[in-house]
C-alpha cells in the first residue's frame, strides 16, 4: 500500500468529492444568506429566520423519504398525493375518536401502506418506478376524492395542532422534529447496513443482488419509508392549516423532488445524503422566502425554482465530470 | 469503397517493397492526463495490408494510442501522417474521414434496431420522396458488406437477438461500409468460441489481402503470434518494441510487457486431498434454457465448466447460485439443501465472481472499501450498525493481503485496472468468507501479470480448503488450473474430464457440436 501511495500521491476523489458538494451547499446558503441581509431588512429578524426554518422542516420530511427512494436509483412520484391520503385519514379519525396520537399513527400507517404498494409494483410486478409512482398517485388522489366527495374537515384539539404551530423554548415544534428526524435518517443511511446496502443498490443494482443483498427488501423498505415520511409531513400540515381536505397534497411532490436533487442527491442513484437534502430544502426556502421578502410576484417563483434545480445539476455534473477525466 | 475478393491471403505485407510511406504514421505522440502519463513520446507506423499487433499490460497505454487513433483523445505533442502526407485527427469525424474505424470491446450498435439500420445508422439512403430512405437499398448494401465478410447474418434480425461473435461482425460490416482502411480491434476474440475465432480470423486475413491495415490489441500470446505481421509493445506508456513474430518469444514477449520475467501459468501440481462435498447438483434444470445438469465440486478443488461461448456455462452458475429461477433439480451446499436467492446462497458461503466485473461485479462509483465489504455487511455487523472504522480495517486488509494496487480504500472502484478490479471482487467474498466461489471467466480482460495472480489466489484458496468451480474459455487454462472438468454442449453436461484425461483436444470433442 505504502508504494501505490507514494505513486498516487492525490486522495481519494470519491470521498472528498462529497464533503465538497455539502461543503459547495453550505456556502450557497450563507451567501444567499447575506445578500438577503443587506437587500431585507426583515429578513435577519428571529421570527423569519424560524419562519425559513419551519417552512424548510415541512419539505424535509417528505424530501427525506424521497431521498431513500433516490438513492436506491428509484423516484417516488406519489409523496404528495399520499399526504393528502393520509391527511384526510389522520382527520377522520381525530375527529372521530378525538385521540391525536390514534390519528397520527394511522396518518403514518396510510403513508407506509401506500408504499408498501409502491414497492410490490416496483419489485412484484416489475413496473420501472416512475410509472409504477404515477400511476400510483393518481390512485390515492382518487381514493382521496372518493373518500372526503368534495368535504373538508376542520377543528383539531390543541394538544394535536401544537405539532405544526406549536412552540417549545420559543422555537417552534416541527424544527424540533426536523432535527430530530435528520440526526436519525443521517444514522441510518450511514451508520446502519441498511443504509450501505441502499447506496450500493443505486450504485449497481445487479451487482448488488449478486454480492447477497436481498434487492427487493430494501426496495420496497425504502418505499415504505418515503410514504410513511409523507404520512408525517401530512400530519404537521394538517396540524398547521386545522384543516383537511381532498387536494392537500397536490402541488407538494415537485418541490419535493427539487430540494433533493438541490441537495446534491443523483436521480441515477448511489450519490448523496439526507443532510445534503436538509440543506437543499433550507436553499429551497430561503430563496422562495427571499423573494417574498422582496415582494416579488408568486408568478416568478416556479420559474426561478427551475432555474436553481438546472443550475444545482449543472454544477454537480461538472464536479463530476472533473473527477472522471482524470481517471 | 473497399472490395473484397475471396482470393488466397497474401503471405507478407507489401509495403516495404513498394518503398512508399506507411498509410498512417504516429510519430512522437505524448498525451498527459492530471497525474498520469497515458503515451509518452511513441511513434507508430501503420502499413496497408499489415496485422500490426498492439500488446501491453492493462494501463501500458493501448487504450490510449486507441483513442487518439479514433480522435477520442487530441495528443498533447506529436505528429501523425496518412500517406506521408501531415494530418492532424481532431475529432472522431476527422478519423473517420481518414477511413480509420475501431472496433470496441464494447460495441455501439443499437439493441432494437435491425442489422441493416444499425449499419448504416445516421447515413440512410435517401428515398424517392425527400425526407424518407430507402429501407430496400439499406437492407441490400448491408447484405452486400456482411457477404464480402463472408457472415450471412439475416439483416432483418433485431441486433440483441444476435450473439457477440455475430454483433462483431455487424460492427466490422459497418466499418468498411464506412469505406474503413484502418481497423482497430480490440480483443475481439475475448467473447468469442473457437470456431468463431476461426471464422474472424479468416475474414481479417481477407481484409489484409484487400490492403486494409489492422491494428490488433491482444492479451492472447496464441493470437499474437499466429496473426501478427509486427508487434509493438507498450509499457507504462512508452513503446518498449515492435518485433517480428518469428525473431521473438512468448517469454521474451511477456517480459517486454512487464519489465521484469514473470511465469506464464504453469501446470498445478497434483491435487492432494479432495474433502467434504462443497457443491452438488441434480438434475438441474432452468427456463434460461439449461437441462439436466449434475455436477459436483469438493473442497480443496478446483473443477473446471467449460464449453463454447453460448453452451450455458453462465447459466448453469446464475442458477447455482439462486441468480436465475429454475424449473426442477436440487443444489446442495456443503450438504444443505438450496433452494433461495443470491442473498441465501452468500449466507451459506457461496460466492459469485461473474463475467462481466463493471456491470455485475462492482458498485464502480463506490468505493474500493465499499465493495470490499459489500457481501459480508451482515456477518461484519451482524447487529445491522454499520462501524465505517471496523469496516475500513476489514477492506485495509485486504487490499494487503490481495495486493490490490489502489492509493486507498476510499477511491472510487471505477479508477482502478481490470486485474485490481478483478481483485476487489473476490476481496469481497474472502471478506464474506466464502468457502465455495464460482468464477466465471476470471481473466477476461486482465494482462498476463494479473492473470498470474488471480491463478495464485485460487490455488491459495482452494489450498485453504475452499471449493472452485471455474469457467474459462481459454481451454489451456482449464487444463493448466483445474483438477477437473465437466464439458458443456447446447445446454447440457456433454462429460466429464478427470485430470488424467483434461486435454486442449479432449474439451474440443466433447463440446463441438456433432450434427
Amino acid at each position: 500500500m505504502s508504494q501505490a501511495e507514494a505513486t498516487v500521491p492525490r486522495r481519494s476523489l470519491a470521498l472528498s468529492n462529497d464533503v465538497l458538494s455539502v461543503f459547495y451547499r453550505l456556502l450557497a446558503v450563507g451567501i444567499i444568506c447575506v445578500v438577503l441581509s443587506f437587500i431585507s431588512d426583515a429578513f435577519l429578524t428571529t421570527n423569519n429566520l424560524l419562519n425559513v426554518l419551519r417552512q424548510a422542516s415541512l419539505v424535509f420530511f417528505m424530501a427525506s423519504g424521497l431521498t431513500l427512494v433516490i438513492l436506491t436509483g428509484k423516484i417516488d412520484l406519489s409523496i404528495g398525493a399520499t399526504v393528502g391520503l393520509s391527511a384526510c385519514v389522520a382527520a377522520t379519525v381525530i375527529k372521530a375518536t378525538d385521540s391525536a396520537m390514534l390519528g397520527a399513527l394511522v396518518g403514518i400507517g396510510v403513508g407506509a401502506i401506500v408504499g408498501l404498494g409502491n414497492g410490490l409494483l416496483v419489485t412484484k410486478l416489475r413496473i420501472p418506478s416512475f410509472i409504477a409512482t404515477y400511476g400510483m398517485l393518481w390512485v390515492v388522489h382518487g381514493i382521496t376524492y372518493y373518500y372526503m366527495s368534495g368535504q373538508s374537515v376542520y377543528g383539531f384539539p390543541a394538544e394535536f395542532r401544537a405539532i405544526g404551530s406549536g412552540y417549545f423554548l420559543g422555537i417552534p415544534i416541527p424544527i424540533y422534529l426536523m432535527i430530530l428526524f435528520l440526526l436519525a435518517g443521517n444514522f441510518f443511511t450511514k451508520r446502519t447496513t441498511y443504509g450501505q446496502q441502499i447506496y450500493a443498490i443505486g450504485a449497481n443494482t445487479v451487482a448488488a443482488r449478486l454480492s447477497g443483498i436481498p434487492v427487493n427488501s430494501r426496495l420496497n423498505l425504502v418505499f415504505i419509508l418515503s410514504g410513511a415520511m409523507a404520512g408525517l409531513a401530512s400530519l404537521i400540515y394538517l396540524a398547521r392549516l386545522n384543516s383537511a381536505e381532498g387536494d392537500i397534497g397536490e402541488t407538494l411532490t415537485l418541490p419535493t423532488i427539487a430540494a433533493v436533487v438541490i441537495g446534491g442527491t443523483s436521480l441515477f442513484g448511489g450519490v448523496g445524503s439526507l443532510f445534503g437534502t436538509f440543506i437543499g430544502g433550507l436553499i429551497l426556502t430561503l430563496i422562495l422566502n427571499g423573494m417574498n421578502l422582496l415582494g416579488v410576484s408568486a408568478n416568478w417563483q416556479p420559474l426561478i425554482t427551475g432555474l436553481i434545480v438546472l443550475l444545482a445539476v449543472w454544477l454537480d455534473m461538472k464536479t463530476r465530470s472533473k473527477t472522471d477525466a482524470s481517471s | 469503397m473497399v472490395t473484397l475478393t475471396p482470393s488466397a491471403p497474401t503471405e507478407s505485407p507489401v509495403h516495404q517493397a513498394a518503398g512508399g510511406a506507411p498509410l498512417l504514421e504516429l510519430r512522437g505522440i505524448s498525451k498527459t492526463f492530471p497525474g498520469v502519463r497515458a503515451l509518452d513520446d511513441v511513434s507508430f507506423p501503420i502499413w496497408a495490408g499489415e496485422i500490426h499487433m498492439l500488446c501491453g499490460e492493462n494501463g501500458a497505454g493501448k487504450s490510449s494510442l486507441m483513442k487518439v487513433l479514433c480522435g477520442a483523445y487530441v495528443a498533447d505533442a506529436g505528429e501523425m501522417f496518412h500517406n506521408g502526407g501531415k494530418i492532424e485527427i481532431k475529432s472522431t469525424l476527422d478519423a473517420r474521414k481518414l477511413g480509420i474505424a475501431v472496433i470496441f470491446q464494447e460495441f455501439s450498435l443499437i439493441p432494437y434496431l435491425s442489422v441493416a439500420q444499425n449499419i448504416f445508422l445516421g447515413r440512410e439512403f435517401p428515398g424517392r420522396i425527400p425526407g424518407t430512405i430507402d429501407r430496400q437499398k439499406i437492407r441490400s448494401e448491408a447484405a452486400r458488406f456482411l457477404a464480402m465478410i463472408g457472415s450471412d447474418i439475416d439483416v432483418d434480425t433485431p441486433v440483441h437477438k444476435l450473439g457477440v461473435a455475430q454483433q462483431q461482425m455487424v460492427e466490422i460490416a459497418k466499418a468498411l461500409s464506412q469505406n474503413a482502411r484502418v481497423l482497430v480491434m480490440d480483443e475481439p476474440t475475448s467473447a468469442l468460441s473457437d470456431t468463431e475465432t476461426e471464422h474472424l480470423f479468416g475474414m481479417m486475413r481477407r481484409l489484409k489481402a484487400n490492403g486494409v491495415a489492422i491494428v490488433y490489441i491482444s492479451h492472447r500470446m496464441a493470437e499474437v503470434f499466429l496473426l501478427g505481421d509486427r508487434i509493438t509493445i507498450l509499457r507504462d506508456g512508452k513503446k518498449v518494441d515492435t518485433v517480428l513474430p518469428n525473431e521473438t518469444s512468448v517469454s521474451d514477449l511477456v517480459q517486454k510487457m512487464v519489465g521484469r520475467k514473470v511465469d506464464t501459468i504453469h501446470r498445478r501440481g497434483d491435487n492432494m486431498k479432495a474433502g467434504e462435498l462443497a457443491l452438488e447438483v441434480k438434475g438441474l434444470n432452468a427456463p434460461s434454457g439449461i437441462a439436466d445438469i449434475n455436477l459436483n465440486v469438493r473442497a480443496g478443488e478446483i473443477v473446471g465448466l467449460c464449453g463454447l461461448v453460448g453452451s450455458g456455462r453462465t447459466e448453469v452458475a446464475r442458477a447455482i447460485f439462486g441468480a436465475d429461477r429454475i424449473s426442477s433439480g436440487q443444489v446442495t451446499f456443503f450438504g444443505k439443501p438450496f433452494s433461495g436467492g443470491p442473498d441465501e446462497a452468500t449466507r451459506l458461503g457461496v460466492g459469485l465472481i461473474p463475467e462481466s466485473r463493471k456491470a455485475q461485479g462492482l458498485a464502480l462509483i463506490r468505493s474500493v472499501g465499499d465493495n470490499i465489504v459489500l457481501a459480508a455487511l451482515d456477518r461484519l455487523f451482524p447487529s445491522r450498525l454499520f462501524q465505517p472504522r471496523t469496516a475500513r480495517k476489514a477492506a485495509d486488509d485486504m487490499i494487503q493481503k490481495l495486493r490490490i494496487a489502489t492509493p486507498s480504500a476510499r477511491r472510487a472502484a471505477q479508477f482502478l485496472s481490470g486485474g485490481n478490479q478483478q481483485k476487489v471482487v473476490v476481496g469481497k467474498w474472502l471478506t464474506a468468507d466464502a468457502r465455495l466461489f464460482i468464477f466465471d471467466e476470471p481473466t477476461r480482460g486482465i494482462d498476463v501479470g494479473a492473470k498470474a495472480e488471480v491463478f495464485a489466489l485460487m490455488y491459495d484458496l482452494v489450498e485453504k480448503g475452499a471449493a472452485i468451480l471455474m469457467i474459462s474459455s481459454e481451454l489451456s487454462e482449464i487444463v493448466n488450473v483445474c483438477d477437473r472438468a465437466y464439458v458443456m454442449r447446447e445446454g447440457r453436461i456433454a462429460g466429464e474430464l478427470p485430470r488424467d484425461r483434461l486435454a486442449e483436444e479432449n474439451i474440443l470433442q466433447l463440446g463441438m457440436h456433432h450434427e
